[in-house]
């Protein structure tokens, strides 16, 4: 490792979410050594349960309200919960907002849960903790620099809304601003916020294929040699669907703070492993 | 979003669709101008056989069968680009949410059963470890929809790159999970 761990480190919650455990563990290991470096602490909730995803928000309303509560019974009042997944944090933002809008729902908690939901839990994206810190701070810290790589900045669509949740400002460039201070050049393209066709690309296999190849198609057109996201249903989406004849590598953003930060080439390729399109050839050419 | 979801969906009785609609998720439909933006917008809008705009123009006239067998609700994702750009500032995807919702209710033919089956597996996954075990959902959904030799190299991909664990990640209150499923206790 040539990055150096922070020595102050700040306290968070952390809700991992089941991607994180499965089919995203490269974005979970680059997550835990983005963090050593940055000072940040992820207390993983005790217990956590599946937020309920798309399936018990699109068919069972109630039981969606039921699993997500859980998990914020679940955490302390004084320090805030961090959630990696877009999807999970729209399910926990949106089922606290409703909590704190209904009496009748508060009350309904209160009966049946051990600990309450604290009214003043702070429920922030990871993209969002990195997005506040310092530009400066944040540059001075990192060990190498991405000079040479073009990087296609992808948000996905579930960082937005619903409404009323409108983007804080700023955050709409948080992945740019953060890769051009790592010294990446990032390039200007159409497709950042299309959805990639999320829980379709189970039932309706070829409605994400063409979701998926609209993105690719013009983040390749941009002269990308990779694209850099903030979702992990995206990432694996992209991957796993794309049939373009063309196509670069999709990177998770805790895994190019990783690198920026001071992970080292054996490092990474412990994570790169589970990619299913290869971003070796990309960084191979930075050094260990 | 309103922030004013019904959880007790037994009392969601209306005159017309949009009353239930709007008991349901506190979404008034009756406000959609048919802009057409969120049909403009939508990722998806050429696998659905009703636009979004569409849709709700039925549910102004109270088409009811119309929009509740119509494959554009099971389609839907949720992304939000609609909803984040509706001049009349709908929550659209809390109004699918419960038009699913009045779908189910009535036991009437649903076209995209696929849809419902792989959402079914994944509730049924979720009562049974408290988490999401993707290569069994995988595994019963394609034998329950009679896919099961489609996709069979991405599976076997995923299963190499060590993407699908064979054992599930379970939560140890099972018992907790269990209840949070039980309909009576959600009546409480």
């Amino acid at each position: 490792m040539t990055g150096k761990p922070s020595s102050d480190m700040i306290d968070f919650s952390y809700y991992p979410g089941c991607s994180m455990a499965t089919t995203a563990k490269e974005c979970s290991l680059s997550l835990i050594q983005a963090c050593k470096y940055l000072g940040l602490n992820l207390i993983e909730l005790d217990d956590w349960n599946c937020c309920g995803s798309s399936s018990a928000h699109c068919i069972d309303m109630q039981l969606s309200f039921e699993l997500a509560v859980r998990n914020l019974t679940l955490a302390p009042p004084h320090r805030p919960l961090v959630v990696m997944c877009p999807s999970c944090f729209r399910n926990l933002r949106q089922t606290k907002h409703h909590l704190a809008h209904s009496k009748k729902l508060q009350e309904l908690v209160a009966r049946r849960h051990l600990n309450p939901v604290a009214d003043n839990l702070e429920i922030i994206h990871f993209l969002s903790v990195v997005g506040k810190m310092d530009l400066k701070k944040l540059k001075a810290k990192a060990t190498r620099s991405l000079k040479g790589i073009k990087i296609a900045p992808y948000y996905g669509c579930m960082l937005a809304g619903p409404p009323p949740f409108k983007p804080e400002p700023g955050d709409s460039v948080c992945i740019e601003r953060m890769l051009e201070a790592f010294g990446a050049q990032v390039v200007l393209w159409s497709n950042i916020r299309w959805c990639c066709g999320t829980f379709l690309t189970a039932s309706k296999p070829e409605v994400a294929r063409d979701a998926v190849n609209t993105i690719m198609e013009s983040a390749v057109a941009s002269g990308a040699d990779c694209i850099v996201t903030a979702c992990a249903m995206c990432q694996i989406n992209l991957e796993m669907r794309c049939t373009q004849e063309k196509k670069i590598p999709i990177l998770h953003f805790s895994e190019i703070l990783a690198i920026a930060m001071g992970a080292d080439e054996n490092e990474w390729n412990t994570w790169f492993r589970y990619h299913l399109v290869d971003p070796r050839p990309i960084f191979s050419k930075l050094g260990g | 979003m309103s922030g004013n979801i019904n959880i007790h969906p037994e009392k969601v009785r209306g005159k017309s669709l949009s009353e239930e609609i709007r008991n349901l998720c506190g979404v008034d439909i009756n406000t959609c101008l048919q802009c057409r933006t969120c049909a403009s917008v939508c990722p998806f809008y050429e696998a659905m056989e009703n636009a979004p705009h569409t849709l709700f123009r039925k549910i102004q006239y109270g088409l009811r069968e119309e929009v509740l067998t119509s494959s554009a609700i099971w389609i839907c994702v949720g992304c939000n680009t609609c909803a984040s750009q509706c001049p009349a500032m709908i929550d659209i995807v809390a109004a699918m949410d419960a038009l699913r919702h009045l779908a189910l209710e009535e036991d009437i033919r649903i076209p995209e059963e696929d849809i419902l089956n792989f959402h079914r597996e994944v509730l049924n996954s979720i009562e049974r470890y408290g988490r999401t075990h993707k290569l069994e959902i995988m595994l019963r959904y394609k034998i329950k929809s009679r896919h099961l030799f489609s996709d069979l190299d991405t599976g076997v991909v995923m299963l190499a790159r060590r993407k699908l664990d064979l054992r599930p990640s379970r939560v140890h209150s099972a018992k907790e999970i269990k209840r949070l499923f039980k309909k009576a206790w959600q009546k409480t």
